[in-house]
């Protein structure tokens, strides 16, 4: 299995199992997001990209219960819900995976998969079935460590992501959302995690893939949301996109040809010799408008 | 990539020897340091090595092992109780001054304590949670407080610095023989302490290592964000690790107000940090998430044999705290020696 296997059915028909409408978040004035549709189908990767402040996070944290909206409607399964707690949304079905994966670092890998969802025998953790279980589980997402006692903070970026999904499927997610995944990974161990992604989305999962690489989303990405300034300003099926399109709708499109106009005179071709004479390096201050100074400090 | 590659495992994590397991159990470097006192005290003090003195010393660590239990399970949560110490004088006080001058049985007095004791807890935790502040700036608030609180309350009622004489009250006896009581074994004299000290330390083990409890302390202590964010109910955990403190210092307050018949309302200022140190030498982390109950119970034994070691070779007592101060940062680098050690294996 390749992962740029691409899905026969994509029907648009398919209900989906997470629909956004309409959906917004203010904090105080600040509006964090605003109009955001998205509709989740099982079975496919829905990827959403956005820059540095784009209002990624603020999605997240709506969708896996840990703020509510203040504008529009969630809908799971054609009901509309609001989430009081993360508790609440695993309970309807919808895992996160964060990017700082949840996972507490000293607590060993048994401790960490069961964590919120402990098995138990009367009072008593039952150790011996929670291991077990973690075992099999890991081994059929690929992951093998002898030792379930480890402390997950011992293990590699890759594999903590993937005890991370694997605990998400385990605990019957119908919707996952994954915050990031591949951002602090390598190649490798990126191309791990994308195809765990794909595992989930064949295992029937409607897979929420948060990520500000065109890339990576164009490889696994049935579907793809671009948030800018947290306004949804692209959303559109993979067969009408090309990974050009997409990475160029990332970074801001016509915008990227007002950046290269800004930065005109630049020179990027000029290489400068070292040590100017009296030795002392000389920064000067680059000229910045008012237009320039507002938006920086509005997209703060 | 060929899907060998991903179920092949990762041979870069090895399973680790059971030498190298037994060695990254967070109790190891206090089990180490006590056999090591131990052995220090039995080969320079003759009366250490006396089967009639192990009472003492065993009475000695349980005053101080039955705190460092709630402590250290309170320190694996991730936050500190520097109220705890002068929280023993106020349970004893509350059961000593509710009892004496509203005439109550004394047994009312000591329900009442557990209650403020508990309150107390629950305050520190609820606090905590409101203010968002640091654990050691809330509780060094209450610390304060309640070192006002006993000294002017008792002035008010008492018009002294200690409760009054209630040896004749009602309930006096029967409860005298709940929290003070001593049984003679053998030549080895025990005081009822040691037995909730044993009692307490295996229920905070279980509780640890053996429940969803546990694991929830683990969490909150080690991430909370993380935990939080599995469902895991932190702000909870963490009160009733506070209110776990309070129940340790109602123990302790009230074994206090029962074997010497009074409490010193200036008592138990500094004794926080005693706490502290036992729950550290037995492998507590102080940024929390990590630790043992049964190696602070192991830290509060290393206390009690060095005060009294101290005494029986003939050394000037005056040296008490600086031996374990020296102690202390001794046995956190041996416990952070040990788990990296443990952990590269």
């Amino acid at each position: 299995m390749t992962i740029t296997e691409q899905r026969a059915e994509h029907a648009p028909a398919a209900e989906a199992l997470l629909q956004l409408d309409d959906v917004g978040k203010r904090y105080g004035n600040v509006h964090a997001l605003r109009g955001v549709n998205i509709n989740v189908r099982a079975g496919e990767v829905t990827c959403v990209l956005g820059d540095n402040g784009a209002g990624k996070s603020t999605l997240i944290k709506i969708v896996a219960g840990l703020h509510d909206y203040s504008d529009g409607s969630l809908k799971l399964n054609g009901i509309v819900r609001r989430f009081g707690s993360p508790r609440a949304a695993q309970a309807a079905g919808i895992a996160t995976v964060y990017q700082d994966l949840a996972l507490a670092p000293l607590m060993s890998v048994w401790r960490n998969f069961f964590l919120g969802n402990e098995v138990r025998r009367g009072p008593v953790l039952d150790i011996v079935k929670m291991k077990k279980v973690c075992g099999e589980e890991l081994t059929k997402m690929g992951i093998v460590i002898p030792d379930l006692d480890r402390p997950v903070g011992s293990l590699s970026g890759g594999q903590r992501q993937c005890i991370a999904i694997a605990r998400a499927i385990y605990f019957g997610a119908r919707v996952i959302i994954l915050d990031e995944p591949t951002a602090a990974l390598g190649v490798k161990q990126s191309g791990v995690v994308l195809k765990y992604i794909v595992a989930a989305r064949d295992a029937g999962l409607g897979v929420i893939f948060i990520t500000h690489n065109p890339h990576h989303a164009y490889l696994v990405g049935n579907h793809f949301v671009v948030l800018k300034l947290g306004r949804v300003v692209l959303d559109a099926h993979r067969d009408e996109l090309t990974l050009d399109r997409l990475a160029a709708e990332m970074a801001g499109g016509q915008e990227l040809e007002e950046l290269s106009h800004e930065l005109q005179g630049v020179d990027a071709s000029r290489v400068v010799e070292p040590a100017a004479q009296d030795g002392h390096p000389h920064v000067a201050a680059p000229v910045i408008d008012e237009r320039e100074r507002a938006e920086l400090q509005h997209e703060e | 990539m060929t899907a060998t590659t991903v179920t092949a495992g990762d041979d870069r994590v090895a399973t680790r020897s059971r030498a190298a397991l037994f060695l990254s159990r967070p109790e190891v470097g206090a089990l180490i340091g006590a056999i090591a006192i131990a052995v220090l005290f039995l080969a320079v003090a003759p009366a250490f090595r006396s089967v009639d003195n192990v009472g003492t010393i065993l009475y000695g660590s349980s005053t101080i092992g039955i705190m460092a239990v709630g402590v250290s399970l309170l320190m694996i949560g991730g936050e500190f109780d520097l109220s705890a110490g002068v929280g023993v004088t106020t349970s004893g006080l509350t059961a000593a001054l509710t009892a004496w001058d509203l005439g109550l049985n004394v047994w009312t007095g000591v329900i009442i304590a557990l209650v403020v004791s508990l309150a107390i807890g629950a305050f520190n935790g609820w606090l905590l949670h409101v203010t968002g502040l640091p654990s050691f700036l809330v509780t060094l608030g209450t610390f304060f407080v309640l070192q006002g609180v006993n000294l002017a309350v008792t002035r008010i009622v008492t018009g002294g610095v200690s409760s009054a004489d209630m040896t004749d009250m009602a309930g006096w006896g029967s409860a005298q023989k709940v929290f003070a009581a001593q049984a003679t074994i053998g030549a080895v004299k025990l005081n009822i302490t040691v037995l909730f000290w044993v009692l307490l330390t295996a229920i905070g083990g279980f509780l640890l290592l053996r429940t969803t409890v546990g694991n929830w302390i683990l969490a909150s202590g080690g991430d909370a964000a993380a935990a939080r964010a599995v469902g895991v109910p932190v702000t909870a955990t963490k009160i009733g690790l506070f209110m776990g403190v309070g129940f340790c210092a109602w123990v302790t307050g009230m074994h206090m107000l029962f074997n010497f018949n009074n409490v010193q309302s200036g008592a138990g200022v500094g004794n926080e940090f005693i706490y502290i140190i036992a729950a550290v030498i037995g492998g507590c982390l102080l940024t929390g998430g990590y630790g043992s109950v049964v190696g602070a119970s192991v830290g509060a034994l290393i206390f009690g044999m060095t005060q009294l070691g101290i005494t029986y070779a003939g050394w000037n007592p005056d040296w008490f705290k600086t031996f374990l101060g020296a102690m202390l940062l001794g046995a956190t680098l041996v416990n952070m020696y040990v788990k990296k050690k443990a952990d590269a294996r």
